[in-house]
């Protein structure tokens, strides 16, 4: 098959979504996209979290099937049910994370990822025509090492290189510098947007970063709840930014909490402060790049930030789920060594994101689960050893109806609980002891519905004017400008930006989302 | 409404492993016609060999003593979520331990005092044992059950190494063995049995276990880490130490079931010491589900299923591997029969079922 190995003869293709909506129960998550990406484009889809990128890519690349509209290729309608097909039809996908196998050379990952490779592998030959073929592409990736040994960059190169092998012309890179430094980034878009010049393919890129838009996209598409919020080509990064956070909230909206608030006699001393904290992902790459922060008593500081620029390491090195490389958290003034007796004293508190994985144990009951932080107390214990199990289910019981816990009995387990449920059960912990200093929720609201995320809104601000320090970090801008009296954003382990809400603007606040400084 | 609830959850963990023995008689019995034997000869010979007779219940509570505190070594490690499978180990170093404990004590002291520092010695040796392997995977990160399953081929060889070696006693030149304790030092059987107290100590241990893990606050704490380690850090709970203590518990049951092989049935350290019991504990801490209370009744199963070896060998002239055999078709019958948990609607609590 030599055909599938030569590049001249191959062409981008043209790729036009008309009207496409998904709905996922009863949330849409697209809401009539269409989407028009003439041959040999370079561009580019900008959006929050939660605007619909990934479920677009994914109607285009079958993995979904839309409700409704449809997608042309080339002019001609193209049905495509699942990804398969898609890639039968030219199109293929760069996902965030890398798809190769670690353990098999870059030429191994390669012939094996051809639909047609043979039982047995004529290795000689294979390699002369993969010279042949590396010989006409811009990318250099050393073909004879383990992917596992290769850079970020070479995989992510590795990746694309893939994608031309396998003659999937029209690419679809879901945030694919997110893991390469700037400049294998510029090097990589380079050669991409170079190739796209020449029609030999067609480029979608999901982004978050306005540079890179800016610097090698022919023209964007900004998504903002599952709709078009505008595309156009040459938009300034103040344009982009307006269109990706939205306008100002109407009058009504956050509304709704503020009557709650309370001014606070805001203490001078921070009754939380990260002092230069650094902290590595679980590949041992750098997750938090000395991240300093101070929470004053009674105050909430939001932070913002595009999923995956650090949030995670932050508040698990917090509550003493990861180690810190370096830097030291103090609380009320006391060096803060997450042990139990400290996590008490201090009064600290955490709702850490996806509480099922990172707050609860699966198989304990839904009391169990709400004493987790003060079963050795009284009542819950006898002399600080032995559990009064009827305490725990009492306790339990009233807890579940003060927190509207939905569930069987206080006794069932708590994987018996829906996810909206079990957040609240685990709220239901963290907020209910009398005295909270400190309080570390991350997105508390996530996947659940409006009144909901309202009821846990209004508690995280009960707790506030309760004289607890907030840090609520947040992947939903909205969530942190209702909340939020000091607005934070976090970007690649570092706070790039901090300001009290009044003096935030969204347009400048989008543009440090997006990881640019101004431009 | 709710008693119904639980006692839906209860049945399944009674039906889910009574199919699976099931399962386990019908390929087993699959095998025998394939040897030409008759499988109903066989579970009625093994019937009688394990609990037909007095005599046969006593041959079986013996053998199911040390394998209850054997598997009290897999179940308390597994709540805590550790995998420790090296249990023989710690019944051997037990043993040796308690032998050793013996020598400088012999012909002078009181047979209780020498029995309670030989108890004392052949439970600290296993807490030991398995508390390393405890510490290697809370310091070092090394995974416990290649660490225990290593450590328990290193036990067999030190044991080998003592008694053919500085501990031989010279009187025992086909077995070496170490200096015997002496009939008049050896532990007597329960009065008007031949089953030895090691049935009653395994009993509290279980007993205790069970109340340690569901009524205690450190057995909380157990449970949080062994449910989601990185929830219990969260909570600032020391899951480390919480593993370490867990290992300590489980290998000092085992190395009290080696010590009650030495003072009640051997009554010196040798090989004999190496008969699988800290194995088998593992099929029958599986059988149970990792719950104390459940383990006397399966560890009394599996004692019959050692205890008709015999028998069956004889009557049957089968190999005597045969119930080895059986045991092990059990065991994988077991382990898969996990995977059909929460499978079956009946056995699921109403209102779970109503979940969105």
């Amino acid at each position: 098959m030599p055909e599938a190995f030569t590049i001249p003869a191959a062409r981008g293709a043209a790729l036009e979504a008309i009207g496409l909506s998904k709905r996922f129960g009863a949330f849409q998550a697209l809401d009539r996209v269409s989407l028009k990406v003439p041959a040999g484009e370079f561009h580019a889809l900008l959006g929050e979290n939660g605007a619909g990128k990934s479920t677009l890519v994914k109607c285009l690349m079958g993995f979904h099937r839309a409700d409704e509209g449809e997608v042309l290729l080339d002019g001609r309608e193209a049905r495509i049910r699942n990804p398969r097909e898609a890639q039968a039809l030219g199109l293929g996908m760069v996902y965030q994370h890398f798809t190769l196998v670690p353990s098999l050379t870059g030429a191994e990952n390669l012939v094996i990822a051809r639909r047609n490779a043979p039982a047995v592998i004529d290795w000689a030959a294979e390699r002369r025509r993969l010279d042949a073929f590396l010989d006409r592409t811009p990318f250099r990736v050393p073909l004879d090492r383990n992917v596992g040994a290769l850079s970020a960059g070479e995989r992510q190169k590795l990746e694309i290189l893939k994608l031309l092998y396998l003659d999937q012309r029209f690419m679809i890179l879901d945030e694919p510098t997110s893991v390469l430094t700037p400049a294998e980034a510029d090097e990589m878009l380079g050669h991409l947007k170079a190739m796209a010049e020449r029609g030999e393919i067609t480029v979608l890129m999901i982004t978050h970063k306005f540079r890179e838009v800016k610097a090698f996209a022919d023209a964007v598409t900004i998504l903002r709840h599952g709709r078009i919020a505008g595309s156009g080509r040459g938009l300034t990064t103040r344009e982009m930014a307006a269109m990706m956070v939205g306008e100002a909230p109407g009058p009504d909206k956050g509304k709704a909490v503020q009557p709650l608030r309370r001014e606070m006699p805001r203490s001078h001393e921070p009754a939380l402060e990260l002092a230069g904290l650094f902290a590595e992902d679980g590949d041992g790459r750098p997750a938090l790049r000395g991240v300093s922060l101070k929470v004053a008593a009674g105050e909430i500081v939001g932070l913002a930030g595009v999923s995956g620029n650090g949030q995670n390491a932050l508040v698990e090195a917090c509550c003493g789920q990861r180690p810190l490389t370096d830097g030291q958290i103090f609380v009320n003034g006391r060096d803060f060594v997450p042990t139990r007796r400290a996590f008490d004293e201090a009064g600290m508190f955490v709702v850490p994101e996806e509480p099922l994985r990172n707050a609860a144990v699966f198989g304990m009951s839904i009391a169990d689960n709400i004493a987790f932080r003060r079963f050795e107390k009284p009542p819950l214990s006898r002399r600080g050893w032995w559990l009064d199990r009827r305490a725990i289910s009492a306790a339990g019981r009233e807890l579940m109806a003060r927190f509207r816990v939905a569930g069987p009995s206080p006794d069932a387990p708590i994987g018996a609980l829906s996810g909206g449920n079990v957040q609240r059960a685990v709220l239901a912990r963290e907020l209910s002891s009398e005295r909270i200093s400190v309080l570390v929720v991350a997105n508390p609201c996530f996947g659940l519905d409006f009144a909901s995320a309202a009821d846990i809104r209004a508690r995280i601000v009960e707790a506030r004017n309760n004289g607890a320090a907030v840090l609520l970090v947040s992947e939903d801008l909205d969530e942190v400008l209702e909340l939020a009296d000091t607005v934070a954003v976090i970007s690649n382990g570092r706070i790039t930006y901090k300001a009290p809400i009044a003096h935030v603007d969204r347009g400048s606040l989008g543009v440090y989302l997006a990881g640019g400084s101004d431009g | 409404m709710r008693g119904a609830d639980e006692l839906r959850r209860a049945a399944e963990f009674v039906v889910v492993p009574a199919l699976a023995l099931a399962i386990s008689a019908a390929i087993f019995s699959a095998i025998l016609l394939a040897m030409g034997q008759s499988p109903a000869a066989f579970f009625q010979l093994l019937w009688r060999g394990a609990f037909g007779t007095a005599f046969s219940w006593q041959n079986t509570l013996q053998r199911a003593a040390p394998l209850i505190l054997t598997a009290l070594c897999v179940a308390l490690p597994a709540r805590a979520g550790l995998m420790i499978i090296g249990g023989e180990g710690a019944f051997v170093m037990g043993g040796l331990a308690a032998a050793t404990a013996a020598l400088p004590l012999l012909g002078w002291a009181p047979a209780p005092l020498v029995l309670l520092l030989m108890a004392i010695a052949g439970t600290a040796a296993g807490a030991l044992w398995i508390g390393l392997v405890g510490v290697l995977r809370h310091r070092r990160g090394v995974n416990e059950t290649i660490a225990s399953l290593l450590l328990a081929y290193i036990a067999v060889a030190v044991l080998s190494f003592l008694v053919e070696g500085p501990l031989r006693d010279p009187a025992s030149p086909n077995k070496p063995s170490t200096h015997p304790i002496g009939a008049e030092t050896m532990l007597g059987p329960i009065p008007g049995t031949s089953v030895h107290w090691g049935l009653v100590a395994g009993l509290i241990a279980c007993l205790a276990a069970h109340v340690l893990i569901s009524r205690t606050t450190t057995g909380f704490a157990i449970r949080i880490a062994g449910g989601n380690p990185h929830a219990a850090l969260g909570q600032g709970l020391p899951v480390g130490r919480l593993l370490v203590l867990c290992c300590l518990l489980a290998g000092a049951a085992a190395g009290l079931a080696g010590f009650f092989d030495v003072a009640t049935v051997h009554g010196a350290a040798n090989v004999s010491l190496v008969a699988g019991y800290g194995f088998t504990g593992i099929l029958v801490s599986f059988l149970a589900r990792h719950n104390a209370l459940a383990i006397p009744p399966v560890a009394i199963l599996f004692g019959g299923l050692s205890a008709a070896g015999g028998l069956i060998q004889r009557r049957l002239g089968l190999p005597d591997a045969t119930v080895a055999l059986l045991e092990g078709v059990i065991f994988v019958t077991l382990l898969t029969s996990e995977t059909l948990y929460g499978r079956f609607a009946i056995f699921q609590p109403r209102g779970a079922r109503q979940r969105p």
